[in-house]
Order: C-alpha cells, then sequence, then structure tokens
C-alpha cells in the first residue's frame, strides 16, 4: 500500500489519505457556512475563529492516522485522568457564571468536562470490546456506573447541559451495545411521560415556593422558562422569544446576509455562540436552515454508514456513538433556539463560535475517519 | 482479530440498531423542520411584525420624590406636573431636522437646545431625553398634532420640584438638580442603577441630597409594547412605583423667616436648638438663594451671579463656615475653670485693664480695667483679663481637654451634608496642622488669646448653638437634626428620628448654676442688657466679637473693604432660662461688636419662639397660612427689641445679587399633592 517514493504528489496525497473525503466535504460546508455567519453575527472573532479551526483540524488530523486499537488502548487513562480532573474541579475549580467549571494549570485554563466527551464513549466501547461475546445484564450495570461517576460530577458544577450529552454520550454506546428492548421501550416510555406530566403541570410546578428537589433554582427556571417564556419576558425568557422571532420572522429565504434585525438592533443574545442558529434562520430563511439539515443529515448518515461497516465491535460502538453525539448537540442546539427544548447551554456543531467545543467534535470526526481508514487496513 | 470472533447475528443486530438510530435521527430532524416551518411560514407575518416593530419596551416608571414639610406641616419641597417635550435618540433619524422642525412649533432658544446637546450625549439611547420643559396648553397641542411627522418626539407629563418658601432656608432644604454623569457613576458603584433608571433629578445640597434615599423612592417598571414609529402602544404590564418618603422637619419656618428677616441683608448665619432634644428650630445662613433655579438646570448667568457675589450666598456658614468664638467662649472658659479646680465663683482677681505675659501686654476692652472682678462680673462685663489669667493657668492643654467634649473642633453629625470640624487649638493640633517644625510648636503666648475665644479657635455657629444646648442642658450633647420625622410613604408611618445623645459632660450642678446665673445677668446688667430690655422671660445669654485679621484673597472692591474687615459679631442666647427651650447661636459677620448687631436678631427669634408662637396658635398648613403669617409679623417688628435693628432695613428684600425666582409657569398648575396632604395633618 505504501508506495510513495518521495515523490511530493505522493506525500501530500499521503498526507491526505486518512481524511475521508465524505467527511471533509461535511466539514468544509459547515465551516464554510460558520465562517459567512460569523461575519454577520460577530465579525470581530473571524481572526480566532480561523486559529480555532487550524487546531482542531490538526488534532483531527492526528487522530484520523491513528488505528482505532491506539485510540481504544488510551480508553482507560483518559478516562481516569478525565475523572481525576472533574474532582480537582470540585476541588480547587474556578467559578464562573455561578459554576465550576474551569482548572487553571498556570499555562492554560481547561475545561475536563470536554475531555469526557470523548473519553467517555471511549471508555465504554473499550469495555464491552472486553465483554465481547459474553455481554451480560451484569455489564450493563457496571457500565452504567461508568457513566454516572463524572456525570454525577459534572452535575454538581452544576452544568446541567454538558452532563446531559456526556449521559446521552454513555447511553448511546450501552444501547449500541445490545441492551434489551424490553428495558429499553419502558424506559423510554416513562421519559415521555415524566416529560409530558412536566408539560401538563408546568403551571403548578413552577410556583416559586415549589422545590424541585432534583434539579437545581436556575435549572428549574430553564424549564419553566421553556414552558412559558412570558413567565420572564425580560431576564429568562428574554432569549427564547427574541430567538423565535428571529427565526419566524426570517420566513422562506430569509432577510438577506448582514440583514438580520433581530441581529443587528444587538435583540438576539449570545448571537455568535449558542443562539448562532438564530442568525443563520433569520438571514438565510426556511430555505438556509433545511440546508444546515441536509449536511447535517448527510454527516450523521456518512456516521452510520462507517459504524456498520467497522471492523471491530468496539469500533462500531464507538462510531454509532460518536454519530449521534453529533445529533444530540445539532437537535438540542437547534431545538432549544427554536423554543422546542430548554435552553441547556450547547453549541451547535460545528456552527457556533467557540475553540474548545469545535476541537471536541473535530476530534470526534477525527475518530470516525480513523475507523473508516481502518476498514480498508484491516482488508489487505 | 475480533470481526472472528463477533458472530453475524450479533452484527445484524448492531446494523438494526443503527438503522432504528437513523430513523429515529430523520424523525427528530422531521420535527425541527416542521417546526421551523410553522415558525417561518405558517407564523411568518406575525413574527416579522414582531421583529419590526419589535421590542416590548421596559420604560421605567419614576418614583414620585418625598416631600419635605417643617414641624408644623408648611410645605418646603413639593413636587408639580408639568409637561415636557422629550426625545428619544434611537427613533430619530436626523436629530437636527427635528430640532428645526419643532423650533417652528415652539419656542427653542439656544440655551435649551444646549443643555438638550449636553443631555443627549449622556444619555443611554433608548431613553427619552427631556428637550424644554413648562409647556403651555397651546404648545402641548400644537407639539402633539404635528406628532406624527416627528418620530421620537414625545409630550410627557413630569414632575418637577418645587419650593414654594423660595429662598428661605434654602441652604437646610438644598435643592435638587439633573443627574450627572458623575452622578451616575456614583449610583452604580453603589449598586442603585436600576432605581435610578428614568430619574432626572437628584438631591445636590441640603435635605435633598443628604435624605436622598428617603425621598428618591423605589422606581416602578411598565412594559409597553411599541410601533414601528416607536411610540408606546398598549401596556402590557405595569410595576407601580412606590414614591419616596417624606421628611417632617424639626425646623419651624416662620422662625426662620424671622431670623432670616432679621439679618436684613447683612451676611451671617444662626443655629436655633432645641435643648433637650437636639433638634434644630431654625438655621439661617445669610445671604441665601433660590433652590427653585436650580431645580431644571441654572442657567449660566444665575449661576455666575451666585458664584461671584462677594457676598458667596452659597455658603452654608452656619455648618461650614468656621470663626474664633470670641467671648462667647468665656462661659466654657468659666466652667472649665471650676470643673477643674483652678477657680471658685467667689474667688475675685483685680483687672488693672491688661494681663503682663512675657514681654506682651495682653489688653482688656476697658480702658483701665474692671476692677475687682469675680466670676460672675467676668462674665456678665466680659473681662478679658480674668480669662487670660485663666487660660494661663488652665494651660492649653486643659483648655482642649474640656471643651472638647462639648463637640468643640469636631462635626457635630447633623444630618446635612458637608459639615465643617472646627479647630479646637492644642499642640497637637498645630503639630499635624503645620509642617516646619518651628511652627509646630505651641507657644505659651497663644493660650492666653484662646482663652477669650480667639486665636486659633475656630468653630462653626452650628458647634457653638449645640455646645451651648449642651452646657444649658445639664452637659447632655445631642447630635443636632434637622429631621423630625421620616414619614414612610406606604403605610404612612412615622419613623422618628430618635433624638441621639452623643454624651453626657459630667458637669457640677454648683458650677453649671454660677455661670448660667452669669448668662442671665449678661442680659439683665450686662453686655446684653439693650437688647433684651423689657422681654418677659428671662433669657441667658453672652456677647461676642470675632476678630477679622485679613482678607483671605478676597477680590478688591472699593467701599465694601473697610466693612469687611471689621469684626464679626456674636450672640449666643438661651430661654427661658429656668427651662430651656431654645438655645441659639447668631453671627452676623463684620458686624462689630456681639451687643449692637448680633443680640437684636437673638432677641426677634426669641420673641417670635416664646412669644408670638403662643400654645394653641394653629399651626400653619399650607401657603395661605403662610401668607397671613407674614402679616402677622409687623407686629414683631413694634416689639421694643426691634428698634435696635438699623431701621431701614427693606422688608422681604431678597439678597441684591439673587435674583428673584421665576413667575410660575402658566401651564403648572400644580397636581394634587397626596404625600403633602398626608403629611399635613
Amino acid at each position: 500500500m505504501n508506495d510513495n517514493r518521495f515523490n511530493p504528489l505522493a506525500l501530500v496525497l499521503g498526507f491526505l489519505r486518512p481524511l475521508d473525503p465524505v467527511l471533509m466535504f461535511v466539514l468544509a460546508a459547515l465551516l464554510g457556512y460558520a465562517h459567512v455567519l460569523m461575519q454577520s453575527a460577530s465579525p470581530e472573532r473571524l481572526d480566532s475563529q480561523i486559529t480555532h479551526i487550524g487546531i482542531a483540524l490538526a488534532g483531527m488530523w492526528v487522530l484520523a492516522w491513528l488505528k482505532p486499537q491506539r485510540l481504544l488502548s488510551m480508553a482507560v487513562p483518559l478516562y481516569l485522568l478525565g475523572v481525576v480532573l472533574l474532582v480537582a474541579v470540585e476541588l480547587f475549580g474556578e467559578v464562573s457564571k455561578g459554576a465550576q467549571r474551569w482548572l487553571d494549570l498556570g499555562v492554560a485554563r481547561i475545561q475536563p468536562s470536554e475531555l469526557m466527551k470523548i473519553a467517555m464513549p471511549l471508555m465504554l466501547a473499550w469495555f464491552f470490546q472486553m465483554r465481547e461475546g459474553q455481554t451480560r445484564f451484569i455489564d450493563f450495570i457496571l457500565a452504567g456506573a461508568l457513566l454516572l461517576v463524572p456525570v454525577g460530577l459534572i452535575v454538581i458544577q452544576p452544568d446541567l447541559g454538558t452532563s446531559l450529552l456526556i449521559a446521552a454520550s454513555g447511553l448511546y454506546v450501552i444501547y449500541f451495545a445490545g441492551l434489551s428492548w424490553k428495558l429499553l421501550i419502558p424506559l423510554m416510555v416513562a421519559l415521555v411521560i415524566g416529560l409530558g406530566s412536566i408539560v401538563a403541570f408546568g403551571d403548578t410546578l413552577c410556583q416559586p415556593e415549589v422545590d424541585w428537589q432534583v434539579l437545581r433554582e436556575y435549572q428549574k427556571q430553564r424549564v419553566c422558562t421553556l414552558l412559558d417564556p412570558t413567565r420572564d419576558p425580560l431576564g429568562k425568557g428574554f432569549h427564547i422569544i427574541q430567538s423565535t422571532i428571529a427565526i419566524g420572522s426570517g420566513g422562506l429565504t430569509g432577510k438577506g446576509w448582514m440583514d438580520g434585525t433581530q441581529t443587528h438592533l444587538a435583540f438576539l443574545p449570545e448571537r455568535h455562540t449558542d443562539f448562532i442558529f438564530a442568525v443563520l434562520a433569520e438571514e438565510f430563511g426556511l430555505v438556509g436552515a433545511l440546508v444546515l439539515l441536509a449536511v447535517y443529515v448527510l454527516l450523521l448518515l456518512r456516521g452510520f454508514h462507517i459504524a456498520a461497516n467497522a471492523p471491530t465491535h468496539a469500533a462500531r460502538l464507538l462510531a454509532g456513538a460518536i454519530t449521534m453525539i453529533f445529533f444530540t448537540y445539532a437537535f438540542v442546539n437547534m431545538g432549544m433556539v427554536s423554543g422546542i427544548l430548554p435552553v441547556v447551554g450547547v453549541p451547535l456543531p460545528f456552527i457556533s463560535y467557540g475553540g474548545t467545543a469545535l476541537v471536541t467534535l473535530c476530534l470526534g470526526i477525527g475518530i470516525l475517519m480513523s475507523i473508516q481508514r481502518s476498514r480498508f487496513a484491516d482488508k489487505t | 482479530m475480533t470481526e472472528f470472533r463477533a458472530p453475524a447475528a450479533e452484527l445484524a443486530r448492531f446494523r438494526l440498531r443503527v438503522v432504528v438510530a437513523a430513523v429515529f435521527v430523520l424523525v427528530c430532524f422531521g420535527l425541527l423542520a416542521a417546526r421551523f416551518h410553522h415558525l417561518q411560514v405558517k407564523r411568518h407575518d406575525y413574527f416579522l411584525t414582531r421583529a419590526e416593530d419589535n421590542r416590548i419596551a421596559l420604560l421605567p416608571v419614576v418614583p414620585h420624590r418625598g416631600t419635605i414639610v417643617d414641624r408644623r406641616g408648611v410645605v418646603l419641597a413639593r413636587n408639580y406636573a408639568t409637561y415636557t417635550i422629550e426625545i428619544t435618540p434611537s427613533q430619530v433619524r436626523n436629530l437636527d431636522a427635528t430640532l428645526d422642525e419643532l423650533a417652528g412649533l415652539l419656542p427653542l432658544d439656544a440655551r435649551d437646545r444646549r443643555r438638550f446637546r449636553k443631555l443627549y450625549e449622556e444619555s443611554r439611547n433608548f431613553e427619552s431625553v427631556p428637550l424644554r420643559s413648562r409647556l403651555t396648553d397651546e404648545e402641548v397641542a400644537r407639539v402633539v398634532s404635528q406628532r406624527y411627522r416627528l418620530p421620537g418626539v414625545d409630550v410627557k407629563a413630569r414632575l418637577l420640584r418645587d419650593y414654594p418658601q423660595g429662598s428661605t432656608a434654602s441652604h437646610v432644604i438644598g435643592y435638587i438638580g439633573r443627574v450627572t454623569e458623575r452622578d451616575v457613576e456614583r449610583i452604580e458603584e453603589a449598586g442603585n442603577a436600576a432605581n435610578y433608571r428614568g430619574t432626572l433629578h437628584m438631591g445636590k445640597a441640603g435635605l435633598e441630597q443628604s435624605y436622598e434615599h428617603e425621598l428618591h423612592g423605589t422606581t416602578g417598571f411598565e412594559q409597553v409594547e411599541v410601533n414601528a414609529g416607536g411610540r408606546a402602544v398598549r401596556a402590557l404590564s405595569h410595576t407601580a412605583a412606590t414614591p419616596g418618603n417624606d421628611l417632617e422637619l424639626t425646623l419651624d419656618i416662620e422662625l426662620q423667616k424671622v431670623a432670616e428677616k432679621a439679618f436684613g441683608d447683612r451676611r451671617g448665619a444662626l443655629v436655633a436648638i432645641e435643648p433637650s432634644t437636639g433638634g434644630v428650630l431654625a438655621l439661617a445662613s445669610m445671604p441665601t438663594y433660590d433652590p427653585n433655579l436650580f431645580v431644571d438646570g441654572i442657567s449660566t448667568q444665575d449661576w455666575k451671579a451666585l458664584n461671584d457675589s462677594p457676598d458667596h450666598p452659597m455658603l452654608h456658614r452656619a455648618i461650614y463656615s468656621t470663626y474664633p468664638p470670641g467671648s462667647t467662649f468665656k462661659p466654657f472658659m468659666a466652667l472649665a475653670g471650676l470643673e477643674t479646680g483652678k477657680r471658685t465663683a467667689k474667688q475675685a482677681m483685680y483687672d488693672v485693664g491688661y494681663f503682663q505675659f512675657g514681654g506682651h501686654r495682653f489688653m482688656d476692652d476697658k480702658i483701665g480695667g474692671h476692677g475687682m472682678v469675680d466670676l460672675h462680673k467676668s462674665i456678665v462685663v466680659s473681662c478679658n483679663t480674668y480669662y487670660y489669667q485663666l487660660a494661663n493657668d488652665l494651660g492649653i492643654e486643659g483648655i482642649a481637654g474640656f471643651m472638647a467634649p462639648f463637640g468643640f473642633g469636631e462635626r457635630t453629625g447633623i444630618d446635612l451634608p458637608g459639615e465643617a470640624t472646627g479647630v479646637l487649638p492644642s499642640p497637637e493640633w498645630k503639630r499635624n496642622r503645620f509642617k516646619k517644625p518651628e511652627q509646630q510648636r505651641w507657644f505659651a503666648g497663644e493660650t492666653i488669646s484662646v482663652g477669650i475665644g480667639q486665636g486659633y479657635n475656630a468653630y462653626t455657629p452650628l458647634q457653638l448653638a449645640n455646645a451651648l444646648a449642651a452646657l444649658v442642658n445639664q452637659g447632655k450633647l445631642f447630635r443636632p437634626h434637622v429631621v423630625k420625622y421620616v414619614v414612610d410613604s406606604r403605610t404612612g408611618e412615622r419613623r422618628a428620628v430618635e433624638p441621639e445623645p452623643l454624651r453626657q459632660i459630667p458637669l457640677r450642678d454648683a458650677h453649671l448654676k454660677a455661670v448660667l446665673d452669669a448668662m442671665v445677668d449678661v442680659n439683665r446688667t450686662g453686655t446684653g442688657k439693650r437688647a433684651f430690655k423689657g422681654a418677659p422671660y428671662t433669657v441667658g445669654g453672652k456677647t461676642g466679637t470675632a476678630q477679622v485679621f485679613s482678607l483671605r484673597g478676597q477680590r478688591y472692591v472699593e467701599g465694601r473693604v473697610r466693612e469687611r474687615l471689621r469684626d464679626h459679631s456674636w450672640f449666643v442666647a438661651y430661654a427661658p432660662a429656668e427651662n430651656p427651650r431654645i438655645a441659639l447661636a447668631v453671627l452676623v459677620e463684620n458686624g462689630g461688636f456681639g451687643a449692637q448687631s448680633a443680640a437684636p436678631i437673638a432677641r426677634q427669634v426669641i420673641d417670635y419662639y416664646l412669644l408670638d408662637q403662643r400654645a394653641g396658635a394653629p399651626a400653619a398648613e399650607d401657603e395661605e397660612g403662610a401668607e397671613s403669617e407674614e402679616g402677622a409679623e409687623s407686629g414683631g417688628d413694634a416689639l421694643p427689641a426691634s428698634r435696635i435693628v438699623e431701621p431701614a432695613l427693606p422688608l422681604e428684600a431678597p439678597p441684591a445679587p439673587v435674583p428673584s425666582r421665576p413667575a410660575t409657569p402658566p401651564a403648572a398648575v400644580p397636581a394634587p399633592q397626596p404625600a403633602a396632604a398626608r403629611s399635613a395633618r
């Protein structure tokens, strides 16, 4: 397979070889879209956005070169490191916006929960590979325990959005590993009934004197605001009201690039980060939103394809879980911005401004590419 | 490799799960697409409208500022409604064109425009900026009828502050002024920014400043939906403002008027205190100014006139200017002699007309001296030599140690801003005051002048009055206060500003009696007898004369200078002597001897307080009441004491440099004043 003889062209091709063309196309489309949107939403951040993209692509490339087995061999150390860092955050972390999320290592501030987004599915994939062919019910309990430790640590930071994402990433692995439908279906039903009853009895539950025990006050506020944004139109409901106005006023084809009044009159909060989808929908309309959905669908289908054709059990689980994580990011973000899900602080994948999230997501792409490449490697 | 161990069944099961996941993903994205369709196509028109006239605007509802009334309910500061024309900058496309357009509808002078520019630069974009207030009905009608052509222009009813007493007690009441950028910074630092949204005015002097937190109230909020032109279409919700609390003062505005009138056009200060509570009955600083000038931004000419006047009308002499107390210090010195055991009441000395100390002769006022002088006589005739000797015996440390508890050289803590500390001289003070070592040394000769209230001694009239109040109140020193009650605007509850005893000075009754008896005789047979001739009550007092040393960098004005070099005239008094209800200090700048100009003022004030204002006399409830009281004052003039006052005093003449306040604007119909009505019970 390795036939390059100091040929520059071959060198470049060899350099690019691990990169999956479909995923590269999707990535280019999304990052290009993001760049166009940033020019409208927050032009002063364009330069640092380029820097983030450079770092993220480099990380992606490195992972794409590695073999899936090498990645899986790092699962346990990464997972343990993540847990240790999360404990450290709890003990020495910096408080920002009322939550402890950052750890200052002197050279850089890091957010250990971000590391966990990669380490968690890796760890569980590794775990189920160990139990492959002899998976029993007790293994699912153990996997659940492995999942709960970091999720619990992130919940107490408190960071509801991230803990939900990480919990989801673990659950996806468990799902793909074959947790019985008999268990899954009642779980889903219970979830649906629970959410349904919250919606139905929202008014009673959202009285200020009602204490929700499990969720913190700000989380309760978010859910209550979602149920009835007019409850607090100037405070917490403001985001949702303004973003739905932005989306709705965009119409079929949008108000045109740089012409979104909601965006440019500063009515949209956090318009370059979590609410960038509202900028898109306002300026490019339903057409622009559907284009984005189509690109995401392409990304997800490619991910599922890679998962279905992955050579090993672990690689399958990993690829399936990562694909579902991309979906979760996209769905939760667009759902919250358009007002059908609570505001939980999840970025729009590959579009929202922010280096950490972009690096994490591109590392996920890198893993998918690595798995895709290993298929060929193993066949030779 | 692992895939050989994985049974085909397991792979198939995994692929099924992938398919299920993919279906789930597509369903979810379908949901999103449906949601987008719902928002962007079905409800597009609604959201487009919402976006275009967007904005649920949040408008602050400015609270009514609390009113200020005197101890009998006479209104000293209140609000009245007026129409103002205001511009919201964010809704105006071309500001200059709009202003020109408005100038065609109603008179706008250069001053209005300048002021607007200044406010506009300081304002936040979405808040309206007042252009002109006090519109006439006709002007309102003209602007309203043309409003459709002028986006961002609004006619609003605003409450303006009014001081119905004009320049009377202006230093006490103070005034409000526009909130400046620096005020905003201070407000933000204090974390009150939300409560001052929409507030245009705040207290800048006097009680308006020191009780700002009580008077301001809590700002309410109104949520309004605005149309494309930026005008409020309908209110969505309304959180009412909580009006500021009202103040009821210890001050008696009629007494204050008597005092201010008694000064005529002379400069000076008068402080009258109720000894048993520390409540301030009158606090005059002459000349005064008209606080109404400041309410809507003072004009440059008015400000220049006030600032450049050689009489310094803005200066609050009663609490900020310090003067040597002169002989009014002697009763305190005498008490110091008794309390420290350096003197007994009986002990007498022979006054030869001077006191020889080192190489210097300290002279008495009376050439040849007063002869045999004991403590009683020393006060009655105001014998300097007695006190030269006494000061020397007490030493400066002894004097300072005895005087400090009376509050000399220390802020009294009155509830007004800008109080001066004064100087109670001591070697320690001198060390801190001067930099050069040769200046820092205390000379024994300096002690001698301190003994007669000259030298480095420098106190505010308030300090002197409060020290006297403590003296006649068996040594109980209060924190003087002007506000008696803070009336809660919601509950109507009257929170009393409790008389706050600062300390009890231990004094022997016999000593106190010796001094106070002598003070009564001052007005019977001594230096104050002319002023208090025929008074139907017993009154203690003491004259004083403070030497003026230099012009202190004053501008040279021909004809004024000679007068400005004259001594300041002091008089302190309390009455009735048996059970003092009023203690006061009067200072007349460059008034010469205390007996000559300050004592007659004290006489008029005490006469009014103890005689005219008889028990059962109806309290003045409103302005009409106040005016009828003024009419009665001609009777006060007929009292024997007033004949001693220079006869050519113009009645009610405002101090020359202060222009009289503008006539009540035609459009300004005083709104019903719920707050005022409540407190006038």
